[in-house]
């Protein structure tokens, strides 16, 4: 099967999948206590509607985001709300965060399921807003409010990203061979709310069990309705689930710059993202659980982990058994993901993995001159000068890289992996970004 | 474990590619040694010592530079030995010692250094050392050539000195053919297929690194093949280079002899590794390109016009000063740019 993949630039860095690829999804058991950020999703930081001391129930909802963009959080565990207050969040520093004691006599919350056929659109679309569902890749976006784009908007297709690009991580690879009718099922849900026939799921070539399981799963459930969704299997090449990289892999449609998915008449899912739509629509339930890859050779026990929200990493690492010569502890993929610098940081509703790092798997050396190669400009998927903006910036004049397109750059990464002088181009990207948004 | 963090914190990607500048620098200056081989063999000792010499000299000079510059010194780079390897290959073997001691101080100090270091230099250090050798001590860097021989007659005669008085009769192909037509270089040679053999496999007198085609042509491939280099600016170089010699450089009209351009003079080493130098060359492909034709185009005019036989060093100087407005005038290929143009494009 030949791949389909972007026009420009990209990087082939290692996989290390192999550490997680082959392990099923494993049910971590619940912890203690959890810690649940008011803030999990793009948009404005949810009110609590529980108080200090309150039993609390798996699934209730206990905080929202009224009259902004936002996402409802519910609780992850039966308990009482220990606290509010503010803890260490993976992003942002800190965050306040409703502080939920387990009840450990409590037992799992179970749902029925019913056939979400016999809903409306309305009624689908309310569930998945009902049940806090966000853009679960690490962008966070509010998925209802991304499931009514504007009237104006001729959407046609809905691309599913199984692309998976980022080294390491193996959470949807792993959801697709689990689960493949339910992700299936999500899709259709999907272009029910929207009103579209059409639905593509990207899947990188290094995932041929994935794209033979849900080819497989799609063609079973083909007929039921009224829609066409098939596989297209893209090329092993990073960003190949950048959304504008896969948009134009799986349909030839480019979306200008500082534009939405919807310009072209598409809009991507996430695959757990669409699993979280299926589970929503037929069984009423809230996101309240993750699946996330942690990985890494400083962690004693790699795996592919389904998780509580709210549960602290410190709580994962012992589970796996604990972690030695660690470097680097990274949120998300290694091109795009955060550093952290606690353990008391919670696995949030984007955590789509934790990278556990030791001295062979990253480096911390400095960086030297820009020698003008022009590796970052190969490199580059949008077709920017990462090293010209670098060099502004090094002399202090940031707010002249417009011009290079700065507002293009999504911070792939694949210019400072590229660079022989291991500059942190991407960091002076958004230095650049900040100063032409302070001179505004 | 958790109050005080063990590891790191940093900015993303937390993965790199292998390659550092340092390998660059080091694979290029190895890339080189099968021609420093051959010119051993060629003209003697004499070539290595010169060679040693360059390199030490540029090591100490960029060393001592940084240090009175208050910036870290970076020697180990290799980027410094690689500059006194190419200062060598440009200038004749039969030089007095002192020379590529000064051109160090042109190339390291003057020309890199004070231009704020690595990646800030507007013109190839090796090739304003040449310059400037050149304009000091133009006899000594137009004359002092020693005729090939082979490393078992000769070589330690060149090497005491016996040599240097035939060193100085023997001009350099483009000389003779400057000075007394193409004639009178076939007639050297003994025929013009001798001319191709001997000029492609290097048996020629010329500077220490300049006389093999065929052993540059190979480093360049095998720079190629690691990425380091394209093929776009040795292409366009020798093929405009070619082209022009073939037009203007005959008689008449589309007479010249394009491979004798090609293969003579420094123009093999300047098209794989002075005008590929990535600081003072434009960055993106089609600006190399132009940038190619542009040195090839100035080598052969000065060869054919001006007043000295070469025009290398000089055709790469002067295409050097207009690698930032062609940096400015090529910029990539967008992914959809937006489709109002930005603020300040409007301006």
């Amino acid at each position: 099967m030949a791949g389909t993949t972007f026009a420009k630039g990209g990087i082939h860095p290692d996989e290390h999948k192999e550490l997680t690829e082959g392990l099923a999804i494993e049910v971590m058991p619940p912890p203690s206590q959890v810690v649940l950020p008011l803030s999990m999703h793009f948009g404005a930081i949810a009110k609590p509607t529980v108080k200090k001391k309150q039993e609390v129930q798996e699934g209730e909802e206990i905080a929202v985001v009224e009259k902004a963009l936002g996402a409802s959080i519910h609780s992850s565990v039966t308990g009482v709300v220990k606290a509010i207050e503010p803890r260490p969040h993976p992003t942002m520093v800190r965050c306040d965060a409703v502080i939920i004691d387990r009840d450990p006599e409590a037992p799992p919350r179970q749902y029925d399921s019913e056939d979400w056929r016999k809903l409306s659109r309305e009624q689908l679309l309310a569930r998945v807003k009902n049940a806090g569902i966000v853009g679960m890749g690490g962008a966070g976006f509010p998925t209802f409010v991304k499931l009514s784009p504007p009237p104006n908007a001729k959407i046609d297709t809905l691309v599913l990203n199984g692309a998976e690009c980022e080294p390491y991580l193996t959470t949807d690879h792993r959801l697709m061979l689990e689960y493949p009718e339910k992700i299936i099922e999500g899709a259709k849900i999907i272009l029910k709310i929207l009103g579209i026939k059409q639905g593509i799921i990207g899947i990188e070539l290094n995932k041929p069990d994935a794209i033979n399981t849900m080819n497989k799963a799609a063609q079973q459930l083909a007929g039921k309705d009224d829609d066409v969704i098939k596989v297209q299997g893209m090329d092993v090449k990073y960003p190949q689930g950048s959304e504008k990289q896969l948009i134009y892999s799986l349909t030839k449609r480019s979306v200008p710059g500082g534009g939405l998915p919807f310009d072209v008449g598409v809009i991507v899912q996430n695959i757990s993202t669409t699993l979280a739509v299926f589970e929503a629509a037929t069984m009423q339930k809230p996101v309240y659980e993750k699946v996330a890859t942690f990985s890494g050779r400083a962690l004693h026990r790699q795996a592919n982990l389904q998780i509580k929200v709210g549960t602290l990493l410190s709580d994962v690492v012992n589970y796996l058994g604990g972690a030695k010569d660690v470097v680097k502890i990274v949120s998300g993929g290694p091109m795009m993901g955060f550093a952290i610098s606690s353990l008391d940081v919670p696995v949030t509703k984007t955590t789509s993995g934790v990278l556990f790092l030791n001295s062979s798997e990253t480096d911390l050396g400095e960086f030297g001159p820009c020698i003008h190669c022009g590796w970052c400009m190969e490199a580059c998927p949008m077709g920017l000068s990462p090293k010209e903006v670098a060099l502004y910036v090094e002399a202090g004049r940031g707010h002249l890289t417009e011009k290079f397109g700065i507002f293009d750059c999504f911070e792939c990464g694949c210019c400072a992996y590229v660079c022989p002088a291991k500059r942190p181009l991407v960091q002076f990207a958004r230095l650049a970004k900040i100063a032409i948004k302070k001179r505004g | 474990m958790t109050s005080k963090p063990e590891w790191a914190v940093s900015v993303s990607p937390h993965i790199r590619k292998g390659t550092t500048t340092a390998q660059i620098m080091w694979t290029v200056s190895a890339s080189l040694m099968p021609v420093l081989i051959l010119s051993i063999y060629n003209f003697g000792f004499r070539s290595l010592i010169i060679t040693l010499v360059s390199v030490l000299s540029c090591v100490v000079v960029e060393a001592i530079s940084q240090k009175a510059m208050g910036r870290s010194v970076t020697v180990t780079d290799g980027s410094a030995v690689l500059t006194g390897i190419l200062l060598a290959f440009v200038i004749p073997p039969g030089v007095p010692y002192y020379l590529p001691m000064i051109g160090a101080v042109a190339a390291m100090f003057i020309t890199k250094e004070l231009m704020g270091g690595l990646g800030y230099n507007v013109w190839n250090p090796a090739l304003v050392g040449r310059a400037l050798l050149q304009a000091s001590f133009p006899v000594a860097i137009t004359t002092a050539w020693i005729p090939p021989q082979q490393l078992s007659k000769g070589v330690w005669d060149v090497f005491l000195g016996s040599g240097a008085l035939d060193a100085i009769s023997t001009a350099t192909p483009l000389a003779v053919v400057k000075q007394y037509g193409m004639k009178a270089l076939v007639q050297q040679f003994g025929g013009i297929d001798t001319i191709y053999w001997n000029f492609f496999v290097g048996f020629k007198p010329g500077c220490i690194g300049e006389t093999s085609a065929l052993l540059i042509l190979l480093g360049g491939l095998f720079l190629m093949s690691r990425k380091i280099i394209t093929w776009h600016i040795p292409v366009s170089t020798l093929g405009s280079a070619a082209l022009i010699a073939w037009i203007f450089g005959g008689e008449t009209w589309f007479s010249g002899a394009p491979l004798v351009h090609v293969l003579s003079g420094g123009l093999m080493l300047g098209a794989f590794y002075m005008a590929t130098d990535y600081v003072t060359s434009p960055t993106l492909k089609s600006a190399q390109l132009l940038f190619g034709f542009g040195v090839g185009g100035l080598t052969v005019l000065i060869r054919l016009k001006g007043g000295y036989p070469e025009g290398v060093c000089y055709a790469i100087l002067l295409m050097n000063c207009l690698t930032p407005a062609l940096d400015e005038w090529f910029q990539p290929k967008r992914f959809a740019p937006p489709k109002a143009a930005p603020v300040a494009a409007v301006k």
